[in-house]
């Protein structure tokens, strides 16, 4: 007994030493959080030559969308990855976008072109985040219920309800009248060269809600990472907090597709960064490093693309490029187990 | 303090566990015996709440655990499943403060810092603790596992199997260990074994199951004697007294 810590061995110990990361979590967070200012700041003065009364307001919406967006990302995929239990699954990679992009189009269908007209795009917003927060839940979370441990079958569907969703979503836009049709359109193909600022006041106060809940739910989450049984366990209801979550993680999707459109592999990349530079120890930590990730990723993307490289509508695609190679690199390196 | 009264469970038709009753009341050691199938893990998880409870009813401290909030019963009843694959990346420190959050929910306070001090001491793993958990070896990580369990001080400590990748000197520290957490912290631990000599060695009663009922339950001498062995896990074997300590050995 008195030996029984003896059996640490002296070579992995120093081993141990050399992969203990040398920045603690709080100083690349600090470090993140500068980057990302420094980013945001570029973004809005540079090629300004001086004309601030008309570049300000141009492009103060635009970044503020893109924070709310990258923010949405990173928090609904981080938190996603811990209902599932695995660092491969995000809500887009199972069709949560799509879904999205099918309920736009299934109001627009059943409502028609007076509705449209009349109405505010808030309450359509508003709408369309009710509808997607019940299909979420009914879809998702009977697929989550008692544990996501069969991750084949999960991605499978997921990729096959992606598909399912786009379909019918292409099938609704060819029914639709022509005239509704353009009104959708301009929703419909949202990205990050023509980011719907129109939602921007109501997408904060949706996105600033959530936070703060999932803020009071950061423990729990913590709590889930070890497991539905230790989490069970330990007093933390699985089941309630993955439906809760799940709810949340709907609205969060809601707003960044209703402002940039469906962008598949971007969530992926940067909890994977997050994870890769902060560890995973606190959902606190991951989710901040998660969200400045993607607004350095948005802001310093498009600051370059745009300002310096003269392209403008290019980040999407080298977002989910690289967004891609992570996706391939992950299942590549270490298999779906 | 727990109590299992016909506890049955169903996968299809079959019942894996069969009106299991138990009662626990007193500290001590009870080990749960049978060969692999026999529906322990199962049996263990219904009265922890890890699974549903088909028929029959489960209370610890007299709450019925279907009905009673999670977090009441976190701080009475802790457990141990057979497996346990984590999200995070942990150390050892943080998972063992995992179990004060019935107690602290997520603020750790000094009084829960000398709680997961006093488990890590316990199991001797101060010099592993801000190790993380995949660079430790299987047992050390089974060690871990139940300094968490210790960390949340329940009185009542279900441990599934906890012998699984524990060498003789280890497996033997930790039935010492589990033999303390009894005598010297007042707990009342079940534990389940697929080792007969280890029932013998360290618990007080030995609880018998096959093909999901208990077929047996009774102190050391009663439950570990040829009969009934051979009975339950339909084999002949010899059971002898060596230096006062029962032992069970299989026949060639
Ligand atoms: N999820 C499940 N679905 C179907 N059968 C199961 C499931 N889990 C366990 N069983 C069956 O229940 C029986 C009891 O299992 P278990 O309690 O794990 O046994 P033990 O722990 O005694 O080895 C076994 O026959 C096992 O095959
Ligand atoms: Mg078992």
């Amino acid at each position: 007994m008195a030996e029984i810590a003896g059996d640490r061995l002296p070579a992995a110990a120093s081993r141990n030493e050399m992969r203990r990361p040398a920045r603690s979590p709080r100083r690349t967070l600090a470090l993140l959080a500068l980057l990302a200012l420094f980013c945001s700041a570029l973004f809005m003065t540079l090629g300004a030559h001086g004309n601030w009364s008309f570049v300000l307001p141009f492009r103060a919406p635009k970044l503020a969308a893109m924070i709310v967006v990258g923010h949405a990302i990173a928090l609904s995929t981080v938190v996603f990855q811990t209902l599932s239990g695995n660092r491969i699954l995000t809500p887009s990679i199972m069709g949560f976008d799509t879904l999205y992009a099918l309920i736009q189009t299934l109001i627009v269908f059943l409502a028609g072109t007076t509705f449209l007209a009349v109405s505010d795009p808030r309450l359509i917003f508003a709408a369309e985040t009710v509808v997607m927060i019940l299909f979420a839940l009914g879809l998702y979370g009977s697929l989550l219920k008692g544990g996501a441990r069969d991750l084949f079958r999960l991605l499978l569907v997921g990729v096959i309800l992606g598909v399912l969703f786009r379909s019918l979503a292409g099938f609704l836009q060819r029914l639709i009248d022509p005239n509704a049709f353009v009104v959708l359109q301009d929703r419909l193909y949202a990205s990050f060269n023509s980011i719907d600022t129109e939602l921007l006041a109501i997408a904060f106060v949706a996105i600033g809600i959530v936070t703060l809940i999932f803020w009071r739910l950061l423990p729990l989450l913590d709590v889930l990472a070890l497991g539905r049984d230790i989490a069970t366990s330990l007093g933390v209801d699985p089941d309630r907090l993955t439906r809760v979550s799940l709810g949340l993680v709907a609205v969060l999707v809601s707003v960044s597709t209703a402002l940039v459109g469906p962008v598949t592999f971007f969530g992926l990349l940067v909890a994977s960064l997050a994870v890769a530079l902060v560890g995973s120890r606190r959902h606190a930590e991951t989710l901040a490093a998660a969200s400045l990730i993607a607004v350095i990723c948005l802001v310093g993307g498009q600051t370059i693309l745009e300002r310096v490289l003269g392209f403008d509508t290019a980040l999407g695609i080298v977002i989910e490029f690289f967004g891609g190679v992570v996706f391939l690199a992950i299942v590549m390196r270490r298999g779906l187990t | 303090m727990i109590e299992a009264a016909a506890l049955t469970k169903f996968y299809g038709e079959t019942r894996v566990v069969d009106r299991a009753s138990l009662t626990l009341t007193t500290p001590g050691v009870t080990a749960i015996i049978g060969p692999n199938g026999a529906g322990k893990s199962t049996l263990l998880s219904m009265i922890a709440r890890l699974l549903p409870i088909d028929e029959g009813r489960a209370f610890v401290d007299g709450l019925d655990v279907t009905r009673t909030k999670g977090a009441d019963l976190a701080r009475r009843i802790s457990v141990l499943r057979q497996e346990n694959g984590l999200l995070a990346r942990l150390t050892v420190r943080d998972l063992i403060g995992f179990g004060r959050f019935p107690h602290s929910r997520g603020r750790l306070t000094a009084a829960d810092h000398a709680k997961i001090d006093e488990a890590l001491a316990f199991l001797e793993l101060g010099p592993l603790a801000g190790r993380y958990l995949d660079e430790l070896s299987g047992g050390q990580r089974q060690r871990a596992f139940v300094a968490m369990v210790l960390a949340q001080d329940t009185r009542a400590i279900l441990l599934d199997e906890p012998l699984n990748n524990l060498d003789i000197r280890h497996a033997v520290s930790m039935m010492r260990l589990v033999r303390r957490a009894a005598d010297e912290l007042g707990k009342v631990v079940v534990v389940v074994l697929h080792d007969i000599n280890f029932a013998s060695a360290f618990a007080d009663r030995v609880v018998a199951m096959r093909d999901g009922r208990i077929v047996a339950d009774g102190p050391v001498e009663a439950v570990v004697t040829e009969a009934v062995i051979e009975a339950v896990f339909g084999l002949p074997v010899m059971v002898r007294e060596i230096e006062g300590q029962r032992s069970c050995l299989f026949r060639r």
